[in-house]
């Protein structure tokens, strides 16, 4: 098996890798490749991050691997003016909720340059970060806020959920002339390894992944909530409901027509994310097929946590966000649905 | 204070030009002011009246790729960078023609063909985008001086630290330059610290730090000067604290009914226009020449503005471009 430093560019190599090897895979690359990128942020370089993702990076690649002080804004927006002067930074804010502290930058200011200064400025930049809910992590640190990314125009948005997309999205990211959010999960990280194709040509931007072909209703989800929709379908299928999963880990753009066809076939929708309800994206996906005219043969039902505050507690939490039960349960009301 | 003659700051320069300068600003300022009164400037407009000595001297000591980042208060910095008054009359107007299309307006435009990299009209929040064009330069081989310029309002914002904290951490060449006007808005920066002499500061973060008179175009020029050649040779960071005064409100349209009494006629008769004529005079130039100065500019200034408002205006079939690559 070789390793992951011995892929050249160009060259394919099939290899097994976790979701947080793939990451490593992808910034080493980018940083072998395009010697415009800059690493950035807490924690990131001699200690190797947080949770162990960056390690090696700064040993390797001494000038542009550093680590920052707790400084959201100054990581984002020095980020920003890094890249107005042909940088392509690519910086971590540790935990999606951290990037709270300073969404001046990424609202007010990245998501701005390309379009005030009608493309004489742009700020190609990576925001790498990391959500999700897991036990005793608390309300702080559990969230999940792709939609307040996605509700400002000028900044694309990914989550990926396979090792696979985790390597080829940041590497996609890094080559996209716009500020590109990449929201990782960090329940992923210590996932079995998977095979990973490394070293093949940069990805474009956008796309989906059917993950199940179905024919009775289209289930549309992102993040980690994928493996929650996959087992329900498993579930759903020995009850003889065929279910078609598209996951969409490009949020923006968003993949429209895909997601609009399988509709068309099915006539029967439901969108599952780990994100709260009320303004999440999930409404957004149901809004678009409405808007598209297309006939449902029952209502369109978004599965999300409900409208709460994350517990600590493992109980609550686990009474807050939905799980592959969950899933199965709405999907098979959808479709038991006669109007 | 030290003084290393012999350096481009120090240079004689023609103080003459430094008044036309001066003159180019106001006029400006004075031009918008009525173009806003009669409708044709519309929205906030924030004049930078009283203050333009810190933009003219700073920008006359900084080399020709020296980034600037400004606030909302930010013609005088645009201008000095030698943006013409033209398109940015046009894009206070809304023209097609403005130096943004009229997409950046009075307080939020960027003109980076004069590495003017753009007012910003979020108080402090341009800071850290100085430190990171001083950061690409550690890589691009460019060894360009990166200045930022905010209020003494901007001192007390979270990210103005962050900034100075980052830049002094990495001894980056970032200038940082305070226009302390007083009013933070429309607050004393008394009122909103405890020690209101802001340059203080600076020992906290490890970097130089000084106060200098902003209404004098060669003492700002000189402070600047020595801080971009601290940071071209490696000597990391500084912080100015320019004083002056605003001598408008915060806005257009601000009746400033929180001013103390007799503030502004001593503001007044500090201003660095009064105060730049005054010394000309004393030192034997005649009046008539500075007062031709004067009316040759008001006559570019008012002709700019009168091309500009025959302009287009913004074309509605152009709004959904440029919001992604």
């Amino acid at each position: 098996m070789p390793s992951i430093t011995d892929a050249q560019p160009g060259a394919l190599t099939t290899t097994n890798l976790s979701y947080a090897e793939a990451i490593r895979a992808a910034l080493r690359r980018a940083l072998e490749e395009v010697p415009e990128t800059i690493f950035y942020g807490e924690d990131v370089a001699k200690p190797g991050g947080v949770f162990g993702v960056t390690r090696g990076l700064f040993r390797d690649f001494p000038e542009r691997v550093f680590d920052t002080p707790i400084s959201e804004t100054a990581i984002l927006g020095s980020a920003v003016g890094a890249a107005m002067m042909g940088r392509r930074p690519i910086v971590e804010i540790m935990w999606v909720d951290f990037s709270l502290v300073a969404f001046d930058q990424i609202v007010n200011q990245m998501a701005n340059v390309r379009y005030v200064s009608r493309g004489e400025l742009s700020a190609p930049l990576v925001v790498r970060t990391q959500q999700g809910s897991m036990a005793g992590a608390c309300a702080q640190h559990s969230q999940s806020l792709e939609a307040f990314f996605l509700h400002t125009p000028g900044i694309r948005v990914a989550m990926p959920w396979s090792a696979q997309d985790a390597y080829d999205i940041l590497l996609t990211a890094v080559h996209t002339d716009d500020p590109v959010v990449v929201i990782e999960n960090r329940n992923l990280y210590r996932e079995p390894k998977q095979e990973v194709v490394i070293g093949g040509p940069v990805a474009a931007l956008g796309g989906h992944r059917l993950r199940r072909q179905g024919s009775d209703i289209t289930i549309v989800t992102w993040g980690i909530m994928t493996a929650s929709v996959l087992a329900a379908a498993e579930s759903l299928a020995a009850e003889g409901i065929s279910a078609e999963v598209i996951e969409t880990p490009w949020l923006n753009p968003f993949p429209e027509e895909a997601v609009l066809a399988s509709v068309r076939r099915t006539g029967r929708l439901a969108v599952a994310h780990e994100a709260n309800s009320t303004g999440g994206f999930g409404a957004e996906v149901i809004a678009r097929v409405v808007e598209a005219g297309i006939p449902l043969r029952a209502p369109a039902r978004r599965i999300a946590t409900p409208d709460l505050r994350i517990a600590a507690a493992p109980s609550l939490l686990a009474a807050s966000v939905p799980d592959a039960e969950a899933v199965r349960a709405a999907v098979a009301e959808i479709v038991a649905h006669r109007p | 204070m030290t003084r290393s003659l012999g350096k481009v700051w120090e240079m004689v320069t023609d103080p003459l030009e430094d008044l036309r300068w001066l003159w180019r600003l106001r006029t400006f300022e004075l031009t918008i002011r009525e173009l806003r009164l009669d409708g044709r400037v519309v929205g906030s407009v924030h004049l930078g009246v009283g203050q333009e000595a810190i933009a003219v001297g700073a920008v006359s000591a900084l080399g020709p790729a020296d980034p600037v980042f400004a606030t909302y208060r930010g013609h005088n910095w645009a201008l000095a960078c030698g943006v013409p008054s033209e398109a940015l009359f046009a894009e206070l107007m809304g023209r097609a023609s403005g130096i943004n299309g009229g997409r950046g307006g009075s307080a939020y435009f960027s003109a980076p063909a004069y590495r003017f990299y753009g007012e910003n009209s979020i108080v402090g929040a341009g800071t850290p985008h100085a430190v990171g064009a001083a950061l690409a330069g550690v890589y691009d081989g460019s060894n360009r001086v990166s200045l930022t310029v905010f209020g003494d309002g901007a001192m007390n914002q979270g990210g103005v630290h962050e900034s100075m904290n980052l830049a002094a951490a990495r001894n980056l060449p970032v200038i940082f330059l305070c226009e302390n006007n007083y009013w933070s808005e429309m607050t004393p920066i008394t009122e909103t610290t405890r020690d209101p002499e802001l340059y203080k500061r600076a020992a906290a973060y490890g970097i130089h730090g000084e106060r200098i008179d902003g209404n004098s175009v060669q003492e700002v020029r000189s402070a600047v000067g020595r801080a971009v050649e601290r940071g071209r040779n490696g000597g990391g960071p500084t912080l100015i604290e320019a004083m002056t005064a605003r001598l408008v409100g915060h806005y257009i349209g601000d009746v400033e009914h929180y001013r103390r009494p007799g503030e502004l006629d001593a503001a007044k008769a500090a201003e660095p226009i009064v105060r730049l004529r005054e010394e000309l005079l004393r030192n034997g130039i005649p009046e008539e020449t500075l007062d031709a100065i004067e009316d040759e500019v008001t006559r570019e200034t008012q002709a700019a503005a009168e091309r500009a408002a025959a302009s287009e205006p913004a074309s509605p079939a152009t709004v959904k471009e440029h919001l992604y690559a």
